[in-house]
């Protein structure tokens, strides 16, 4: 063997040590390679044998859990992954996962057992309806929330914190006199779940929730979570159907038993069971979610300019009913969840490229539309009054155009190279203490201040 | 002689900002630059100037490009941006009045210098 061919060897073989390590990409290695081989050549030159030049270089490049540990602080979203799953070393997390597995197991059971305890007090899913409406967020999260506490081993203080936050959702939830078909009884059910979600970011996060990058952490395990729960709903979906239909081929009819047992047992299970999955098998949809938002950027980006374009070629204005108004406000939800999504997706080092200007463009449409539906909405409140709902809509609709218009502000500078992207990353973490807050302020002031209506 | 740790990591920004402010550079030829100018005082672990100049570059002060003979190993180059050369000067105007403050106390101790042993 020469000794140029054991040099490439032994380079190829350090380049295989390196590319292990999981904060270390591969342009990464090939940027280090490029030093590796720059030394090896000055160190020849001045007379070593190649060999020699190689130790000294791979020495003067310093330890790969030192270089490692360097990388991982700069790139910590390669990381995330490993940072949420305790344990570094092989040995270690074996025992780490199978624990994890039981706390996982144990706290979907308690999820399953706990939707059907009020029953044992003669509360049925029929009678109780609206109790069940109210309250199935407590009844999906509070597992949830223990099983990230005992996860991360959350301090004292931050568990008595999310307990205290569900607490006071409960109260909210069952002391307010509030009637099943009252308007603030829809509202309360529709934010308390984002309420108490965000609750549980803070046992995500393991306390730390300050920092800007555990709290992207968290927006990146909301939407695999997502993912993660679709995809099991629609097994047990089929799962349902097909044990109903051969039991049916027997003479037995078992919907009363799927209905009230099998399917909301499952479905709460399923919450825990979604998020140990996004824990557990990270690197099988991390590339799915990005590719989802790849694809329907584009399409919700045109679909909202051909929106846009319609309006102004028609001159219609918007309708104003309220089932259309809230279809705007869920439309603009799902951009910002796009925008949020490819955002936590993103390399932060890679440059504007054609994908930032098709975001550019959603952001700048849905600014657009939601500028005009707060005119309507405006118009409404200042015509027939308020209601809860319309302050709702009115309040999501400020918040979300403040947003919107500050990242379109960023965005446009993010991609005529004026400024980096992590101011961008920034707003949008930041931006979480507002969801938080107002959802809080619609659980717990707007029943009292509207009067319980 | 040997800089502790401390102060090596310390002038590390300033060091490789000031360096590119001369002109595009690499990573092995900064760390040549920093030994010459050092005359080998400052002992940096090469690997560990990459993640700095990552971290620059995510906070926006150098920009990097990719660049190369067709064919052959791509090397990848760093820039200082506007916004790397302002934060440049306001490190400069730090160390400066570290250097000035330093010099007033090895005035004044001058006499005080180290015993020979």
């Amino acid at each position: 063997m020469s000794l140029d061919e054991q040099l490439e060897n032994q380079i190829a073989e350090w380049r295989g040590y390196m590319r292990r390590r999981r904060a270390v990409n591969e342009t990464d290695v090939e940027e280090l390679e490029d030093h590796l081989r720059s030394t090896v050549a000055d160190l020849t030159d001045s007379g070593l044998r190649p060999d020699e030049a190689f130790l000294v270089a791979v020495k003067r490049m310093g330890s790969l859990d030192d270089l490692s540990r360097e990388f991982a602080r700069v790139h910590s979203d390669r990381l995330w992954k490993q940072l949420v799953l305790s344990g570094d070393g092989q040995a270690h997390s074996h025992r780490a996962s199978r624990m994890d597995l039981l706390v996982m197991v144990g706290c979907a059971a308690l999820a399953a057992i706990g939707i059907k305890l009020p029953e044992l007090f003669g509360l049925g899913f029929d009678e109780g309806a609206g109790f069940y409406q109210r309250n199935i967020s407590l009844f999906a999260l509070v597992p949830l929330a223990a099983y990230f506490a005992i996860r991360r081993r959350l301090s004292a203080v931050f568990a008595g914190v999310v307990a205290a936050l569900f607490v006071l959702g409960a109260v909210a939830a069952n002391v307010y006199p509030l009637k099943d078909t009252s308007q603030s009884m829809v509202l309360t059910a529709i934010h308390l779940p984002l309420a108490l979600w965000l609750a549980m970011g803070v046992a995500y996060v393991g306390g730390d929730w300050r920092s800007g990058r555990r709290r992207m952490d968290f927006i990146r395990f909301t939407g695999e979570w997502f993912v993660y729960y679709v995809l099991i709903a629609l097994g047990g979906g089929v799962l349902t159907g097909i044990t109903f239909g051969v039991f049916g081929a027997i003479g037995l009819d078992i919907e009363e038993f799927m209905a009230s047992w099998v399917m909301p047992c499952g479905a709460l299970a399923a919450v825990v069971v979604a998020a140990w999955l996004v824990e557990a098998k990270q690197s099988v949809i991390e590339n799915m979610a990005p590719v989802l938002t790849r694809v329907f950027t584009p399409l919700f980006a045109v679909a909202l300019l051909a929106f846009l374009g319609a309006l102004l070629w028609t001159g219609n204005l918007i309708n104003t009913d309220r089932e259309v108004l809230i279809l705007f406000d869920l439309l603009l939800v799902v951009v910002l969840g796009l925008v949020l999504y490819s955002i936590s997706a993103r390399d932060p080092l890679a440059r504007p490229g054609a994908f930032d200007w098709l975001q550019l463009a959603l952001v700048f449409s849905a600014l657009i539309i939601d500028a005009l539906v707060l005119g309507v909405i405006t118009g409404r409140i200042s015509e027939w009054g308020t209601t809860p709902n319309k302050a709702a809509a009115l309040g999501e609709n400020v918040i979300l155009l403040a947003n919107l218009a500050w990242t379109t502000f960023l965005l446009s500078e993010f991609v005529r190279n004026r400024r980096p992207f992590a101011p961008l990353e920034r707003w949008q973490t930041g931006y979480l203490a507002v969801y938080a807050g107002w959802a809080w302020v619609v659980v717990l002031l707007f029943p009292p201040i509207f009067g319980y209506m | 002689m040997h800089v502790t740790k401390d102060l090596v990591a310390a002038s590390a920004t300033p060091l490789v900002l000031g360096i590119l402010a001369q002109g595009d550079n690499y990573g092995y030829a900064i760390i040549k630059e920093v030994n010459e100018l050092s005359g080998g005082a400052l002992e940096w672990t090469d690997g560990l100037l990459y993640p700095l100049l990552h971290r620059l570059e995510r906070l926006g002060h150098v920009e990097s490009t990719w660049d190369g003979p067709p064919g052959g190993r791509r090397r990848k180059y760093y820039r200082i941006t506007e916004q790397g050369r302002a934060e440049l000067a306001e490190q400069r105007r730090q160390w400066d009045a570290v250097v000035s403050a330093l010099k007033g106390v090895w005035h004044a101790t001058g006499h005080l210098s180290p015993r020979e042993a």
